[in-house]
């Protein structure tokens, strides 16, 4: 049995899984008198699949809100790498290394596939407007730099056949998959992925799983997740936290939370007499 | 030879991101910058420079301004002629202060005047958006107008209210005033036109026009990765500003000569640009050229048809251009949204394929 309390440890398919990155501690969020998230504490450490999982309404995807900035809570810290986050914009955030997908995906309806990935070195790049309108030089070179990059994206996510179609033109699946390529673009060092298999078939999930797996293998990447799919969340997550009515009740590995007498309640509903 | 692109390999992204993919294409484009730089200055008349050339390239350069805040950032804006009289009435102030400045330095100064203004008038749209923000721009449309009829600085107190320019030199050729010749106010012109075009396509296909695309798709998603919405903003409307600005200097100081500022920059001339792009192609470069081209060659071509073809009276002729002109717009908008450049687009398509379609 692997102890994972300690600094980082190994899990038992090979990958290290380092310190806490991210720490929320006693995250109470209010919508005037809702309640959407009430006092909830959990940490993302380096390296991890993290799932969040709950019923409809519980608060997941507040959550995700508040991680990437675009809620404030009214209570509690967000420690992100060390440093607790002041009030921020979501761009800020963006900045320092958090990216995301939705669970209605927010593409850029009117650009090319292409586009739509270049926008996630956005931050990355810094050619000013007169180099730009010049071109020629600096940001020319600028643009292939990261367009190599953006490419072997393209590549690892098997979009290439369709790199200069506009994103309208696509269907349901392959949108989800550009989102992906989008966020992993900005290289991040998080990764928050809101119901990245919803509405999708047995083979698309299967794919996206597969994609999944893939980049916290390949690029290390901290992958944050709401899902479902209860099948999908235990086979993929190293973590589970279980929310239900804006509180957590549990939180553990995939085997732990199972068996865990609360989150069978919540899920399976209990007698009340 | 074939319109298509088999055969022309790309083996590097720089090769991939031109702007013209297709040989063919990048042929015909030389072929028109030689014509237009080294032919048709030789044979260019009055009757050409006023009724086509001059007002196609302005109108062209003040289509591109507006498309990349309108079709590129998604900001709708109505003041168009506002922005175009500050860069006229900018243009003037600067000749009559400094008038041994060559023109240009008036004209790209009188650009950069528009943008600082056109900024400030860009601060309500962090806050607002689509019809709302319509309605804050024709704000300015109407403030503008209205600042440089009563303010008589902005005139140099002439008794007639309206502005003059003054014989103003590029090289030792006039440009602008009555001796300017047709030749040197055309290059004057296309030099600026084609340069700006230039500016405009590379911020669009860089990551400035990527900024902007982001928030005219959807502006929450473009701040998740981070786009600060106010610099993108503002930048979108500093830049279709300094493009206006410079539109407004060249119709005042190059086409028109002598102004009065509702008449040549009031709230139809907002409309006339809007129109433009529409029916040019929002979000495209080659559509704010086809625009321009449309709305100024119609009328003149309708004229010469009814008037010298048909021999209708000139007013009668004048009533049936704005009416035709009118339902052709509709025609447009009913047949194909997306305007020219889509059309443009689709028959390329299809040029590609010819003669086998399937």
């Amino acid at each position: 049995m692997t102890d994972m309390n300690a600094e980082s440890y190994v899990t038992e398919d090979g990958r290290t899984i380092g310190g806490v990155i991210m720490e929320m501690k006693n995250i109470t969020l209010r919508f005037g008198g809702v309640t959407a998230i009430q006092d909830i504490s959990f940490d993302i450490r380096e390296g991890e699949i993290r799932a969040i999982i709950g019923p409809n309404g519980a608060g997941k995807s507040s959550m995700l809100n508040v991680i990437s900035g675009f809620y404030v809570p009214q209570e509690g810290e967000v420690w992100f790498r060390g440093r607790r986050r002041a009030k921020m914009r979501p761009y800020q955030v963006a900045r320092q290394g958090i990216a995301r997908t939705f669970q209605n995906i927010a593409l850029f309806e009117g650009m090319s596939v292409l586009d739509n990935v270049m926008t996630g070195r956005l931050t990355r790049m810094k050619t000013g407007l007169a180099a730009q309108a010049l071109w020629f030089g600096r940001a020319e070179r600028e643009e292939i730099e990261h367009r190599e990059k953006v490419e072997k994206i393209i590549d690892f996510l098997e979009i290439q056949a369709i790199r200069k179609t506009p994103v309208g033109r696509l269907p349901y699946g392959l949108k989800k998959r550009v989102e992906l390529a989008r966020a992993l673009a900005a290289e991040p060092a998080l990764l928050l992925l809101d119901e990245p298999m919803a509405g999708m078939n047995v083979e698309e999930k299967e794919d996206m799983s597969r994609f999944i797996l893939d980049v916290n293998d390949e690029f290390g990447t901290t992958i944050c997740l709401i899902e479902h799919d209860m099948g999908v969340v235990m086979d993929l997550s190293d973590r589970v936290v279980v929310m239900d009515y804006g509180r957590k009740i549990g939180d553990g590995t995939p085997d732990e939370v199972r068996n865990n007498q609360a989150v069978i309640d919540a899920y399976l509903g209990v007698a009340h007499d | 030879m074939i319109y298509r692109e088999a055969g022309d390999f790309k083996t590097s992204y720089r090769e991939d991101s031109q702007t013209f993919p297709i040989k063919l294409d990048r042929r015909a484009y030389w072929t028109l910058m030689v014509v237009a730089f080294a032919v048709v200055p030789f044979v260019i008349n009055d009757y050409w420079a006023n009724a086509v050339l001059l007002p196609f390239l302005i109108y062209a350069i003040a289509a591109l301004g507006l498309n990349i805040l309108t079709g590129y950032a998604g900001q709708v804006s109505l003041g168009t002629g506002g922005f175009m009289a500050v860069g006229a009435y900018a243009a003037y102030k600067l000749m009559t202060a400094f008038p041994d400045v060559p023109i240009l330095f008036h004209v790209l100064i009188a650009g950069a005047i528009t943008a600082l203004v056109g900024m400030a008038f860009g601060l309500p749209s962090l806050r607002i958006k689509g019809f709302y923000l319509a309605v804050a721009t024709l704000a300015a449309q109407f403030f503008l107008v209205w600042l440089f009829n009563k303010v008589p600085w902005f005139f140099n107190y002439s008794a007639s209210g309206m502005i003059n320019a003054p014989e103003r030199t590029m090289f030792g050729a006039a440009i602008t005033g009555p001796e300017a010749s047709a030749p040197a106010r055309y290059l004057f012109c296309l030099i600026l036109t084609v340069a700006l075009a230039w500016i405009a396509r590379n911020l669009t296909r860089g990551s400035v026009g990527r900024k902007w695309m982001a928030i005219r798709d959807m502006d929450i998603a473009a701040e998740i990765i981070g786009v600060n919405p106010l610099t993108a903003k503002l930048s979108a409307f500093a830049v279709s500003s300094f493009f206006i600005g410079v539109a407004g200097a060249l119709l005042f100081a190059v086409y028109l000569g002598a102004v009065e500022v509702g008449e040549a920059f009031g709230i139809q001339k907002s409309f006339l640009i809007l129109f433009m792009i529409i029916i040019g192609g929002l979000g495209s470069i080659f559509g704010s050229f086809a625009g321009a081209a449309f709305m100024v060659l119609m009328p003149v071509l309708l004229k010469n048809v009814l008037v010298d073809g048909f021999g209708w009276a000139t007013d009668l002729a004048a009533h049936f251009q704005f009416m035709i002109v009118g339902a052709l717009i509709i025609v447009f908008l009913v047949f194909e949204p997306h305007g020219l450049a889509q059309l443009w687009r689709l028959a390329k398509e299809k040029l590609r394929l010819w003669p086998f379609p399937h």
